[in-house]
């Protein structure tokens, strides 16, 4: 199964990712990204024509007058058409990244100090039971050469298919159908840590005590990797968010060889998140 | 002179170092203690960023563990907003502000030394915290509970340190505001003021509005770690985001008060070398103005990924893009004031051009962050890291460097080196795009911000950063040898007008300036105001 | 008493007690912080020490400046400085309230509806963390912190309480007007008046503070609501006993004669900031204990 669009060394840009969304965004940033070109281009070479033309040493006059209406209201105005431009079609995709309804899948993610805790909830509209909860820890190769000088070279921390994954591989990923959109109920178990996979642009703050929700609908099977993105801790850097994407038919047959007596199930979805008070410190 | 001034030449001569330092109520010394408070807090917090980009240089952890590393991004942090650029703005306020209206010296000398002396003590109990157990505050800048509130003994301290800075700055913007109300000259209108003037009322209208609201914020964090109480615990009924919300009440106008000033400066110094009036005065002023109105109705765009209800989310879209609006008046009016100039390219218009070239990069991907949907890619990446150096090193500290390259003849009364400044200029500005630039490939590339450690992919683009904040650093360096060899070494004397096209009140005063800058009110000539012209 | 020079500007000579202010701010800070941290003797010790430091400091600056204000050192514009001192220095106090009121709006808006089940992100957040629970006001949050408590009721002491701020606004105010009229008695009566009713507002307030806490068990641990209540009223408590020690300070100064009918500025401040901690309680009795 081939790594989707996980980062790769001397990357300049957002990748288009493998949702009809992310690829949305991608176009959004980079329209964005040429609007603010484009004006550089104009407001660094006017500068510039200024600082070559109008030196003193090349015996330049200064001019005196100090004002423009007509100018000062016309990069007033466009401006506000060109945000406007922009404006609209992020109001759109806005609206498109909170609609959640018609997932068909409705997994529970929370994260804890250090890993990620997956709960299936539900499946083609019926309650998912007796699924044991995915415990999702950072793999221990990793966790081996991440130590202070273990003398391992974290480019030797290669998976089966060949992608340098030093810091984003996990124990047991999250598995999720191909072509299914997918609800992921997020929130925290201790502190804020936040969910995200790039290619998914799927990415909410994981909060204890409340619930945020966000979707994904991946078309292509394959390994997508992400990170906790709130910083949570010492080793905020060794969560990663690793989802494999598998064929909805191969999901079907390993969902239901998951699935043991309906007792489990309510544990899992009552399974307590809320935050006591906090640990008292160690001194 | 008259012969009171005479009186205070007398005081000056005549006071022991700690009379002078410790017991001071002229706005020249006090500008002078914040100026090098702010300089040493540089190099600490400057410290704090090397360690950083060493332990980032590779993948791995070569040098420390990574709670170490949280403490230090987040004392970083800390240290420069509240250490750094803030102190040194209210430092070029106290020097600068009163020369510029003509009077002798701040509204509230006594208090004016407080505020100052308030700052060192804070950052002792900062700072202490690194030798505490538990170590210092390890949960970044912004604080955000539950997190922060699982640090050892170090809480109350920071908590502590940011009510003393709080104090500290509320009180100097009460000062400076009752300066610039109370002590123009007669015949200098509020709108004949300098721009820097300006900038800095409206700054000080924001700081006395938000400093409260952090001091708020982390007494209700002090409540929740000591007395029990529960803000920030769902189970109890509060809410963790809470705190973010009146966190960033405060944090957004925060990052204004730290570019507003820097405006103020450049609106100073591209007119002068231009040897063209500033254009559209009053534009521009409406534009600070109207960029502080809208500094607070933006803040949750900090707070985007928090899960916002939709309405929330696109108004703070709207309402964060508008800033672009007022902003780039201000961009093009600087533009268009060296639009026919006669520009020369002194060591102060060097920084200035660079801040106008930096600040705007930054601007822009401020507003490529202000979209949402795309904003759910970059944040908490290092394209944020990468935004906020821009317009805050680019921006904040350039336009404070460049202030000190402008107006330190007139406080020392002697030049400095033009070679060693030049090169100061070309190393900083190369070196400040290789150490930050290529954090926007980082971010896009999905590294999160405030992680020790990181995958293979990011590798590069780390090193070509470190790299370049080693050389950044090491830069720094000959900023210290270029003051101090003004300050104390150079043998050339400085004019009253330093530079040539410099009009402003400060320019009519000998350089150095004297002790007490204005002992009665200046007579007021139009010509002579910094931009020249006030009648539009 | 020689009227200063309208022409020249007046600056103050060197002062110790900046210095001294913040060594005093610093110890007090020090001391507390150590004191929360378990170190107590070391932290109370400290702790004292500061605010002794501060006390003394506060009675030399200000004797310092009242000296210099009878000379009649200061001049109109001087006067007009402190003025805005003084009033940006309210308007700061403002904003610190206001950062207290925010988080209580925000709470009750917002969080505690979603934390009750309303609309998406409450359903969500209600029924996969905290069933069972609705959103009523006054609440200690889903997991019943601090265990079940009564809230008061508004109608009795901060009842009364507003009456004796509101009329204590009125009568600092008529001492002002007696001090512009130059009629001593009614100064003096009125502004310890003033006092007796700050005073006295505070009595009340120490014993609902401690009916709560004996009897109606509405602690600082009694959820959000506990925790927003004794915040505002407490910070507020405060400011009233700051805003009393003025006006005692006040009338001191008054009794020694020290104001005449143009230059009372120390007293004008004080009344203004008894006048904003009265709107704050305003604002409080409405939203704190009605709403
Ligand atoms: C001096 C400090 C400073 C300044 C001036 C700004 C200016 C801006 N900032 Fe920035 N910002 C920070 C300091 C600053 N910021 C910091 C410290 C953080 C991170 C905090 C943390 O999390 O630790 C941050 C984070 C931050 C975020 C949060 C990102 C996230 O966490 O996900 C956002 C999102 O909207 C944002 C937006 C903006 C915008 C729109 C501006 C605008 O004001 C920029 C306006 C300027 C321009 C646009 C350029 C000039 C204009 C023109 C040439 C006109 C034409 C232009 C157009 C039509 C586009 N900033
Ligand atoms: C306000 C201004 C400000 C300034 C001026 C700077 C200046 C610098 N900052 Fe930073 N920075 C912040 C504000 C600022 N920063 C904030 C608010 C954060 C967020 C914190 C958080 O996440 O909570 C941050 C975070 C931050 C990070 C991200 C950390 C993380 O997410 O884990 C990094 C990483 O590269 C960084 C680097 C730097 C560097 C290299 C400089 C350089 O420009 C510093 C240059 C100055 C010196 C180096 C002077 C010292 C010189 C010497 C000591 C001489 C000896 C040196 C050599 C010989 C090399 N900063
Ligand atoms: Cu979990 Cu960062
Ligand atoms: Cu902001």
């Amino acid at each position: 199964m081939a790594a989707a669009a996980n980062p790769v060394p001397w990357q300049m840009n957002l990748g288009k990712g493998a949702t009809t969304v992310s690829r949305e965004i991608w176009d959004l940033h980079m329209a964005a990204l040429w609007v603010c070109v484009a004006l550089g281009v104009i407001v660094f070479g006017a500068m510039f024509i200024a600082i070559f033309r109008f030196r003193r040493s090349k015996g330049a006059v200064a001019a005196t007058w100090s004002h423009n209406t007509l100018l000062e209201v016309c990069w007033t105005i466009v401006p506000i058409l060109i945000l406007v431009g922009l404006a609209l079609p992020a109001t759109l995709l806005t609206r498109k990244l909170y609609n959640t309804s018609g997932a068909q899948m409705t997994v529970k993610v929370t994260g804890y100090q250090w890993l990620w805790r997956y709960d299936y909830i539900s499946y083609e509209g019926k309650p998912v039971t007796g699924v044991k909860p995915i415990f999702s820890r950072l793999a221990w190769n990793s966790n081996a050469a991440r130590q202070l000088d273990s003398g391992i070279n974290p480019d030797s921390i290669v998976s089966r298919d060949g992608y340098h994954d030093y810091l984003l591989n996990v124990t047991h990923p999250l598995v999720i159908p191909a072509g299914v959109k997918v609800r992921f109920l997020i929130t925290g178990g201790d502190v804020i840590h936040g969910w995200w996979v790039p290619d998914f642009a799927a990415k909410r703050d994981a909060i204890p005590g409340i619930m945020n929700d966000a979707w994904a609908k991946v078309d292509k099977p394959g390994i997508y990797r992400g990170q906790c993105y709130v910083l949570c801790g010492q080793d905020h850097s060794a969560m990663p968010v690793v989802v494999k994407v598998v064929p909805r038919d191969q999901f079907n047959a390993w969902l239901s060889a998951q699935e043991q007596p309906a007792t489990l199930d309510r544990a899992a979805r009552t399974a307590q998140v809320g935050p006591r008070k906090p640990a008292p410190a160690k001194g | 002179m008259s012969s009171t001034a005479q009186a205070v030449h007398h005081e000056e001569h005549h006071q022991s170092f700690f009379e002078r330092w410790f017991m001071s109520t002229n706005h020249k010394d006090i500008g002078t203690l914040y100026l090098s408070f702010s300089f040493l807090m540089l190099f600490v917090g400057g410290s704090f960023a090397m360690l950083i980009r060493a332990e980032l240089f590779e993948p791995g952890l070569q040098l420390m563990q990574p709670y170490f590393f949280n403490e230090l991004t987040g004392m970083h942090g800390l240290v420069m907003i509240f250490g750094v650029i803030m102190p040194s703005f209210v430092g070029l306020a106290n020097w600068m502000i009163p020369m510029q209206i003509g009077a002798p010296d701040m509204a509230l000398p006594r208090l004016n030394n407080l505020s100052f002396w308030i700052l060192p003590f804070a950052f002792v109990l900062l700072l202490s915290t690194f030798f505490m157990p538990g170590g210092a505050p390890a949960a970044g800048w912004t604080m955000y509970p539950p997190l922060v509130l699982q640090g050892g003994e170090s809480i109350a301290f920071m908590i502590f340190a940011i009510h003393l800075m709080g104090i500290s700055s509320i009180l100097g913007s009460i000062n400076i505001i009752a300066t610039i109300l109370n002590l123009r000259a007669p015949g200098l209108d509020l709108l004949k003021m300098p721009m820097f003037c300006w900038s800095w009322l409206i700054t000080s209208f924001l700081v006395i509005a938000v400093m409260p609201v952090l001091a708020g914020a982390v007494t209700m964090m002090l409540f929740d770690r000591f007395f029990g109480t529960n803000f920030f615990n769902a189970a109890g009924g509060g809410d963790p985001v809470m705190y973010q919300h009146v966190f960033w009440f405060f944090g957004h106008p925060e990052v204004y008060i730290m570019i507003l000033p820097a405006f103020g400066v450049i609106s100073e110094i591209v007119p002068t070398f231009s040897r063209k009036p500033l254009f559209g005065y009053k534009a521009m002023v409406y534009a600070i103005a109207c960029i502080a109105f809208l500094s607070f109705i933006v803040w949750s765009h900090h707070m985007f990924t928090v899960g916002l209800p939709l309405g929330a989310e696109v108004f703070f879209m709207y309402s964060t893009m508008l800033i672009a609006v007022p902003t780039g008046v201000k961009i093009f009016n600087w533009v268009t004031t060296m639009w026919r100039g006669s520009l020369s390219f002194e060591v102060p218009m060097l920084w200035a051009i660079a801040f106008i070239v930096l600040f705007t990069i930054g601007g822009f991907s401020g507003v490529m962050m202000a979209l949402v949907p795309a904003d759910f890619q970059y944040n908490q990446t290092y394209f944020i890291v990468a935004h906020f150096h821009y317009v805050l090193v680019g921006g904040a500290l350039f336009s404070i460097i460049g202030a000190v390259y402008y107006w330190l003849p007139k406080w020392s009364g002697r030049m400095y080196s033009n070679f060693w400044a030049k090169l100061h200029f070309w190393s900083s500005v190369i070196s400040v795009n290789v150490l930050f630039f290529p954090q926007h490939f980082l971010g896009l590339a999905g590294m999160p911000r405030r992680i020790p450690d990181y995958n293979v992919a990011f590798a590069d683009w780390n090193m070509v950063s470190s790299i370049g904040g080693f050389w950044f650093g090491a830069t720094q360096l000959i900023f210290v040898g270029v003051v101090i060899h003004c300050v104390f070494f150079s043998k050339q004397k400085a004019a009253a007008r330093v530079w040539e096209h410099a009009y402003g009140l400060e320019w009519t005063l000998p350089s150095p300036a004297p002790h007490h800058s204005f002992t009665v009110p200046p007579v007021i000539d139009d010509s002579q105001l910094a931009h020249g012209d006030v009648s539009h | 008493m020689s009227q200063p020079d309208a022409n020249v500007y007046y600056v103050p000579h060197k002062s110790r007690w900046p210095i001294i202010a913040t060594i005093g701010m610093f110890m007090f800070m020090l001391g507390a912080a150590n004191w929360l941290n378990g170190h107590d003797t070391a932290g109370q010790v400290i702790l004292a020490a500061g605010a002794l430091t501060i006390i003394g400091m506060m009675v030399g600056w200000f004797g310092n400046v009242i000296r210099e204000s009878m000379k009649g050192t200061f001049n109109s514009q001087v006067d007009t400085s402190f003025r805005m001192g003084m009033t940006w220095f309210i308007f700061s106090e403002v904003f610190f309230f206001a950062a207290f009121f925010g988080a209580l709006f925000y709470i009750r808006t917002f969080t505690v509806p979603w934390l009750g089940g309303m609309g998406d992100k409450g359903a969500l957040t209600n029924g996969f963390i905290w069933q069972g629970f609705s959103a009523t006001w006054p609440t200690n949050g889903p997991d019943a912190v601090g265990g079940s408590f009564i809230s008061t009721s508004p109608w009795g002491i901060p009842l009364i309480n507003t009456l004796l701020l509101l009329s204590s606004s009125v009568t600092v105010t008529i001492a002002h007007h007696a001090l512009r009229a130059g009629k001593r008695k009614p100064l003096i009566g009125f502004l310890g008046l003033t006092i007796l009713l700050g005073a006295t507002f505070l009595g009340l307030q120490a014993h609902e503070y401690w009916e709560s806490y004996v009897h109606l068990n509405m602690t600082l641990h009694s959820g959000i609501y506990g925790a927003t209540f004794y915040i505002l009223t407490g910070f507020h408590g405060l400011h009233v006993t700051l805003g009393t020690i003025m006006l005692i300070v006040m009338w001191l100064r008054c009794a020694r004669g020290h104001f005449n009918r143009e230059h009372h500025f120390a007293f004008e401040a004080v009344a203004w900031y008894w006048h904003f901690v009265d709107v704050i309680w305003l604002c409080l009795f409405l939203f704190v204990y009605i709403l």
